[in-house]
């Protein structure tokens, strides 16, 4: 027959309790009621899976930015012509050479000098196809910009059909246009076959290529283009209300440093009559938008996160409270009042993991979900997917204090009696 | 009152400490008025005892029940168990000594739902620093000892009364405790029942286990070898009336 041996004479005055065994009790006692344990962890998930979301959008949106901001704006420069001191004296202060000038620069890709020619007030001011039929058949106030044939260069253009002018037809002033897709079916020129000729003020030019699109100024598609030169052979230099500007289209990266050049190339002796507009520092775009939408969305997830660890405080709570005999069990059984604690804490920090790990996930794939709608690239920084369940740990750990004090509290003697 | 246990006091080898020594234990509630719960009282419960305390409800058994599993203090008097006084120690002390040296068996078996028997009886083992690799060992250990190896993965709401208390018997002994402390252990079982479940205590008796039940039920207390009463906060030891060899088969 067995005999009960008595324990060590000498008592160890401590319990010990090892994280595992924390870990797997907690896991006990979450798994006792996994429904509940999956509601209460909801907050959670929300706020984390909000918070994954907003910055992960955030990002996804910056990186869209950066593309569109590589692609266009990044290589643009535009030069106004500000006269300096003597913008009443001269109405033109770009050289004649100013596109060969600024295309010597390094990184310059294409550069031209154009304004918008003012027919407003001369005798004939519309532009259209045909010499027969009334003035008031043409286009009245059709835009006409005379421009350097560096300018169709740098607003990346498509050609519908035909060709752009070139160095030589600016030379020799020829009278030769290129007409924007918008203007030219308003004009009702749908081919070159027949070689049209548009008529502004009166004055025939030969239409030598269509514009299907272009990626830079816009406008140009309800515009006719003719060589700077023969405009100003015609018309004279650019009025006060529209004076002369400079496109120019660089390299990645190198427009800053142009727009610096841009000025001393142009005209050594007259700086101080151009004004450089160089793009806008990416940076600053970048975070001028993370600030505005993302921190109102952060806040926002601040909040579901706060209700999220309201939840798991209320139901752990509730919990200690319907567990009453299982603790005064445990304390019976040898578990001091830190054990309790650590179990609880212990319990409601898993839960805020669980729900943190759960929330990481959905915030990703709302971010990728809306990714692929806008065909964008999903872009979630690894040190916020990383973070998120820590996050959520977090939060059900300071959910978990007040009710792990009061299951702490709670006297063996009193929950045993029920 | 004294009353020395029915073992002498051997002088030829070391004697083990009894298991439990009151020195004038009591225990007064405090705040006006003072209500005197147990009042001061000596008893001695020696190594393989089997010790019954009777009472009606009120008189302060379940006081006494709470000094002696060290879940309680007095508020007079040295509590002496396995020979360190548990006054002396702290709060994480006495925890220690009740995780190690008492075993718990209660009216309402308080096992966790959820859990099955066999993890119900680790679970006295997780407080006391048993590795984790021979927990279940000595779990099935108990289970088998208490005729309940077939049920080792029944979780309480699919076993009867009578072997819901086996489990947790077998959770109050698996520590090998010095004292087991029944509190009504058959308050809430039919008499059939309650009788397998008082052969089981007289068979750990009989393994050498010193057992202190607490009850009501005379024919319980008839069970053990010596009775003590408690009446109005007053502890008494009477003598058995019956035969221990009548009482153990």
């Amino acid at each position: 027959m067995i005999r009960f041996r008595r324990a060590p004479r000498v008592p160890r005055l401590t319990t010990r309790m090892s994280p595992r065994d924390l870990v797997s009790e907690a896991l006990g006692g979450l798994l006792q009621r996994p429904g509940r344990s999956a509601l209460t962890s909801l907050g959670t998930v929300l706020g984390v899976g909000t918070f994954v979301a907003v910055l992960g959008l955030t990002a996804t949106t910056s990186a869209q930015i950066d593309s569109t901001f590589n692609a266009l704006t990044a290589t643009e420069v535009t030069v106004e012509d500000t006269g300096g001191g003597d913008a009443d004296d001269v109405p033109l202060s770009f050289p004649d050479d100013a596109q060969q000038r600024v295309e010597k620069l390094h990184g310059v890709e294409h550069a031209g000098v154009y304004w918008q020619v003012g027919l407003e007030g001369r005798e004939d001011d519309t532009v259209r196809a045909t010499l027969t039929g009334d003035a008031g058949d043409g286009e009245r106030g059709a835009s006409v910009v005379a421009a350097d044939p560096g300018l169709l260069g740098a607003v990346e253009p498509t050609l519908r059909e035909g060709r752009l002018f070139g160095a030589w037809h600016s030379e020799h002033r020829q009278p030769v246009a290129v007409l924007g897709a918008g203007l030219a079916s308003r004009l009702g020129i749908t081919s070159l076959e027949n070689a049209p000729a548009v008529h502004i003020g009166g004055r025939a030019f030969t239409v030598v290529g269509i514009l299907d699109d272009v990626e830079r100024q816009t406008s140009l598609l309800l515009s006719v283009i003719v060589p700077r030169t023969t405009a100003e052979d015609i018309w004279g230099p650019p009025d006060d209300s529209s004076r002369a500007k400079m496109l120019v289209s660089t390299d990645v990266g190198a427009a800053r440093q142009i727009a610096d050049e841009l000025p001393v190339a142009l005209d050594p002796a007259h700086q101080d009559r151009f004004g450089a507009v160089p793009p806008p520092d990416p940076k600053a775009l970048r975070s001028s938008v993370s600030n505005d939408l993302g921190q109102l969305f952060l806040l926002l997830a601040c909040v579901c996160l706060v209700i999220g660890a309201v939840g798991i405080a209320n139901t752990t709570l509730v919990a200690v409270l319907e567990r009453t005999p299982e603790i005064g069990l445990r304390r019976a059984l040898g578990a001091r009042g830190i054990h309790v604690t650590g179990q609880f804490l212990t319990e409601s920090a898993v839960l805020g993991l669980l729900g943190g790990l759960v929330g990481a996930s959905v915030g990703t794939l709302v971010v990728v979900g809306v990714a692929v709608a806008q065909h964008w690239t999903a872009v979630v920084e690894p040190l916020t997917v990383a973070t998120a369940p820590a996050a959520g740990m977090l939060t059900g750990l300071l959910a978990g204090v007040y009710p792990a004090w009061r299951a702490a509290r709670i006297q063996p003697v009193e929950a045993l009696r029920r | 009152m004294t009353e020395p246990g029915p073992a002498p006091e051997g002088a030829t080898a070391p004697p083990p400490p009894p298991v439990i020594e009151f020195h004038g234990v009591g225990l007064t509630y405090p705040g006006p008025p003072p209500v005197p719960a147990l009042l001061p009282c000596d008893l001695t419960v020696l190594t393989g005892d089997y010790v019954t305390v009777v009472g009606p409800s009120g008189s302060g058994k379940s006081t006494f029940l709470n000094i002696a599993g060290l879940l309680d203090r007095p508020t007079s008097g040295r509590y002496l168990l396995d020979g360190v006084d548990t006054g002396a120690v702290g709060d994480a002390g006495r925890t220690a000594l009740r995780g190690r040296r008492i075993g718990f068996v209660f009216q309402s078996f308080h096992l966790l739902p959820h859990r099955s028997a066999l993890e119900n009886v680790t679970l006295a083992l997780l407080y006391n620093g048993t590795p984790r690799g021979q927990r279940l060992a000595l779990a099935r250990e108990a289970l088998e000892r208490v005729g309940l190896g077939h049920r080792l993965d029944a979780v309480p709401s699919r076993l009867s009364g009578g072997e819901r208390q086996r489990v947790a018997i077998a959770r109050a002994v698996v520590a090998r405790p010095s004292l087991l402390l029944c509190d009504e252990p058959t308050g809430n079982l039919d008499t059939v029942t309650a009788e397998s479940v008082l052969s089981l205590l007289d068979q750990l008796h009989g393994e050498g286990m010193t057992l202190l039940v607490i009850t009501h039920d005379r024919e319980v207390a008839a069970r053990g070898r010596r009775t003590v009463t408690i009446r109005d906060g007053v502890l008494r030891e009477r003598e058995q009336q019956h035969e221990e060899s009548g009482v153990r088969t």
